[in-house]
């Protein structure tokens, strides 16, 4: 054996792993690299391109240049511009609304699943909310707040927390019913305990699947408020306003639609992609099948 | 010709990514017209994957067979195209899983699945099918037939839908039934009643059964002849009444000696078979069970001859066989068989 | 004799759900008015087909569930009456092994994890100390040090049973009920489960419960054996006594399905008529007269009481006409 081999054994084996596994998983590798991209584009889009709220009515409409790569839109402004700083809204709003929901719906669900009563008010409770379409709910929610970014989290989490709070309760009302939470019982562990070794941890799966979906659902609910103009003020760089301001442009610029909507369905798509994966990893027994 | 079905030289794999298991390695066998062949082992043995091997069952991406035949009437099953394969599955030999509840559909009627199982392969008319259900129905002794078609599996007791299992298995009258644990999901006196069914189908439709076990008991009680299967390797092959009475290898022995309520005395020490089941990701030189093995010695561990006969009609593969027999010989399961 | 556990008319039934709105409710009698006592440091075995009430019963001892009717009580304190915090003090005093021994332990959980965790509930020392005792129960099961760092899908059968085992004598119960505690595992692992089961009993001075529907290992290892159908005990005493002259026609029927490794079943025609009715409607009288060729009028119309024949109890109207003393030919061998 050399001495780099000895002095770096860790880094060369975990890169190894990384490639093989890489190899071997290319979805979850792209959806993976995907999603890095725009995360990285969103943090640095200052650096990626220049002033997405500059108006210049002079260039409207102009087709792509060195100056706008992408052209630029009704109002002259850099349509890449604006759909690089798109990207923050766009992910911002999916990731807050991911950990709100899945915060709140863990909470709620749990609660749900181990109170008898409680469990039954918080079902019904459930049920009204889901009668009326999440976007519905969430314009109105949005309407009776000041315009802003909260304001949409705000509206497309409240939405969004019932479908989680139904699937943490099935699952918590499964779980307890497993062998090991009685054997857990037997032995003494009651009470938060019990929710915290045994419970919790064994709802995770499927917990974090539902929050990924309602991640990508709320990136396009996000993108169907700006489009409807509620929620964010219209200078705002968003792919749904941009959408909705290509609207009017259709028939000669299509391609001004095109861009927001295909960054849009790219970071839905991985999102979701890794989500399945996601639950893969996460069950313990799965895990270790698919590294035999 | 008087056999139903020969395996010889049976090998297989399953691959995953770089991995390769041994499952099966040169298992070699036949069962005669008539009569009841029982496979023994331990969970993760081979027993199932060998009659899954016979049905040409195993998955196809990562299942593959490395060498041997399977001969059913001059025909090898082992690469036959699926259509041909179909045509013998449930026609030439039925099967009966462990669990019947999982192996029935639970949305149709169990007339409906018998009736189709028929249909399958011979050409019927809808009216004929559910007639030949009926009739199937009376054969596996559940009473009040004509109506029970209508039922469906839910409606049944675990042993009811065992025998609407046996009843779909041998629609078509096969030769050879094979049952894989047809039994262990069951209670004491419903598995006695199971048993008691196949043995006397057996009797009346003259065909073959492979019964596959875990169960000692079961062996002795039903079949004439068995093997005895450990790592993929059949270890030691006869007729029941000789195995029991000549034990023959250090694993076969083992297992009788495990067993409670024979010999031990109450509460007095079992005995345990040392260390865990050999890893069959790389081969094994030599006797598989060796190091568990109280007799083992050097030679053990040398390449594996081909199981000679220790009596007529009577193999092991064990070089130790004499010994194994020698310090057997006092075990009251083995005195009651001299 | 004195009694460690004692249970008295003790009795569970089962709401289900109503067919209709007009449906009357129904219920699933799982256990039917079963007394007895178990002696300390005895092994009783419970005995009889699923359904029969068996593992019903495990759980009512092990108050996972509160009984209908009767009581259960431990040293002669009533558990049902207990507070939270006086009965979890009181868990210490009785824990359970189950029958699957993959199911029984938390997935996600260590196998050093799941030892300790009944240590940390009762704060049995400090996080040292309850480190030491792991490792010193793991060496009682016969559990390596090195799987201690090993997740429960990592481990084999047989070392998972040991670690439910590790898990259930942490805290120095009295009472341990075996739950068809070997009945998944493979012959020659069932072999080591009991072997240790039986040494831990006779080390830690244990009394057992010995829940299984195999009779051979009921014969193994336990003191007296209680046999249960339809959720009545229908024969009690030493097994000995039970298993070489059984009086029940029940017991019988049981015993005689047993196969058994031994020229003496080949052949043989002993499985009995019919099936086991449904729990939830029960014949009438004696549980098990529809099946039985000795049925007479009186079993439909009188449940026939535990009584003493033949230094054991039976539940049977014919008991004395069944018992044979002398009869060598009803011995069976299991």
């Amino acid at each position: 054996m050399s001495l780099t081999e000895a002095a770096h054994p860790a880094p060369t084996a975990a890169l190894s792993r990384a490639l093989n596994y890489a190899r071997r998983n290319p979805a979850t590798t792209i959806c993976c690299a995907l999603l890095l991209g725009f995360v990285l584009i969103a943090i640095f889009a200052p650096l990626l391109a220049g002033d997405p709220l500059r108006i210049d009515p002079a260039q409207r409409l102009k087709p792509p240049s060195d100056t706008a790569i992408w052209g630029r839109d009704h109002l002259g402004r850099d349509v890449y511009a604006r759909a690089v700083y798109g990207t923050r809204v766009s992910m911002l709003v999916g990731f807050s609304v991911a950990v709100l929901v899945t915060i709140l719906g863990v909470a709620i669900g749990i609660y749900a699943g181990l109170s008898h009563i409680g469990g039954a008010v918080v079902m019904r409770l459930t049920d009204a909310m889901m009668a009326i379409p999440a976007v519905l709910l969430a314009i109105a929610f949005a309407s009776l707040m000041n315009a802003g970014l909260l304001t949409v989290i705000i509206a497309i989490t409240i939405p969004e927390v019932p479908r989680m709070v139904r699937l943490v309760r099935s699952v918590v009302l499964g779980v307890r019913q497993q062998l090991h939470v009685t054997a857990a019982i037997s032995i003494g562990t009651s009470g938060l305990p019990l929710v915290w070794r045994h419970i919790l941890p064994n709802t995770l799966g499927p917990v974090l699947v539902q929050a990924t979906y309602a991640c990508a659902s709320a990136i396009i609910a996000s993108a169907v408020l700006s489009f409807l103009g509620v929620g964010l003020s219209p200078e705002v760089p968003s792919w749904g306003g941009m959408m909705a301001d290509a609207r009017q442009q259709f028939r000669i610029h299509p391609v001004l639609m095109l861009y927001p909507g295909v960054l849009l369905s790219l970071l839905v798509l991985a999102v979701n992609i890794l989500g399945d994966r996601l639950s893969d990893a996460l069950d313990p027994r799965k895990a270790r099948r698919s590294s035999l | 010709m008087n056999t139903v079905v020969d395996v010889e030289n049976l090998s297989l794999e399953f691959r995953n990514g770089e991995q390769r298991v041994h499952a099966l390695d040169q298992v070699s066998f036949s069962v005669a017209r008539g009569e009841t062949l029982s496979l023994v082992g331990e969970s993760g043995c081979g027993k199932s994957v060998t009659a899954m091997a016979i049905m040409g069952l195993l998955p196809k991406a990562s299942a593959r067979i490395t060498s041997g035949h399977v001969r059913m009437a001059g025909t090898d099953l082992i690469g036959l195209p699926e259509r041909q394969l179909q045509q013998i599955r449930g026609n030439r030999i039925g099967m009966v899983f462990q669990d019947p509840m999982t192996s029935l559909n639970p949305v149709h009627t169990i007339g409906m699945q018998i009736a189709e199982a028929a249909r399958r392969h011979r050409q019927l008319s809808h009216a004929e099918a559910m007639q030949r259900a009926r009739r199937m129905l009376d054969l596996v002794r559940i009473p009040d037939a004509g109506n029970r078609l209508t039922a469906y599996p839910h409606e049944l007791s675990g042993g009811q839908r065992q025998r609407v299992m046996i009843a779909m298995a041998l629609v078509c009258d096969p030769q050879l039934l094979i049952a894989d644990e047809p039994t262990t999901a069951l209670d004491v006196t419903v598995q006695a009643q199971i048993l008691e069914l196949i043995a006397d189908l057996k009797a009346e439709l003259g065909m073959s059964v492979l019964l596959i076990t875990h169960d000692l008991g079961v062996v002795a009680s039903t079949a004439d002849r068995m093997m005895v299967m450990y790592a993929g390797r059949i270890v030691e092959e006869g007729p029941v009444e000789r195995i029991f009475a000549r034990p023959s290898h250090g694993y076969t022995a083992a297992l009788l000696r495990s067993l409670p309520g024979h010999g031990t005395g109450r509460r007095g020490t079992l005995t345990e078979i040392a260390g865990t089941v050999p890893r069959l990701d790389r081969p094994i030189a030599g006797c598989a069970y060796a190091p568990r093995c109280g007799f083992a010695e050097p030679g053990c561990s040398a390449s594996l001859p081909p199981a000679p006969e220790v009596e007529d009609g009577h193999r092991s593969a064990c070089i130790r066989e004499a010994a194994v027999f020698d310090a057997m010989r006092d075990s009251p399961i083995v005195r009651s068989w001299r | 004799m004195s009694a460690l556990l004692s249970l008295s008319h003790v009795g569970k039934d089962y709401p289900l759900t109503k067919r209709g709105p007009f449906q009357p409710r129904r219920t699933l009698r799982a256990v039917d008015d079963v007394s007895l006592e178990v002696a300390k440091g005895e092994t009783l075995g419970l005995v009889g087909e699923s359904g029969c009430g068996k593992s019903s019963l495990a759980r009512l001892i092990m108050q996972l569930e509160a009984p209908s009717r009767g009581s259960v009580s431990l040293d002669g304190a009533d558990l049902a009456k207990l507070g939270k915090s006086a009965l979890k003090r009181a868990r210490r005093d009785f824990q359970i092994i189950f029958q699957d021994p993959y199911a029984s332990l938390n997935p996600r959980m260590k196998a050093r994890a799941i030892i300790a965790e009944a240590l940390h509930n009762y704060r049995l020392g400090t996080p040292a100390e309850i480190a030491a005792r792991v490792e010193e129960l793991a060496q009682q099961v016969g559990l390596g040090a090195h799987l201690l760092d090993r997740f429960p899908h990592e481990l084999s059968g047989g070392q998972c049973q040991r670690i439910g085992i590790a898990r259930a004598i942490a805290l120095k119960p009295r009472l341990i009920v075996a739950d068809e505690a070997v009945s998944a595992l493979d012959v020659s692992i069932q072999a080591q489960i009991l072997n240790l089961i039986i040494r831990l009993q006779s080390e830690l001075g244990l009394t057992l419960i010995f829940v299984s529907h195999d009779m051979s290992v009921i014969a193994h290892v336990a003191d007296r054996v209680a046999v249960m159908y339809l959720g009545r005990i229908v024969e009690l005493g030493d097994t000995e006594t039970v298993f070489s002259r059984a009086i029940h026609p029940y017991t019988r029927t049981l015993l005689a399905a047993v196969p058994t490794p031994t020229p003496a079943a080949r052949g043989k025609r002993s499985a009995p008529a019919g099936e086991m009715p449904s729990p939830l409607s029960p014949p009438s009288g004696c549980h098990f007269r529809t099946r039985c060729a000795h049925a007479t009028a009186l079993c439909a119309d009188e449940v026939p009481a535990l009584r003493e024949v033949g230094g054991r109890a039976v539940a049977c109207h014919h008991a004395e006409a069944l018992y044979q003393p002398k009869d060598a030919s009803e011995v069976v061998h299991v």
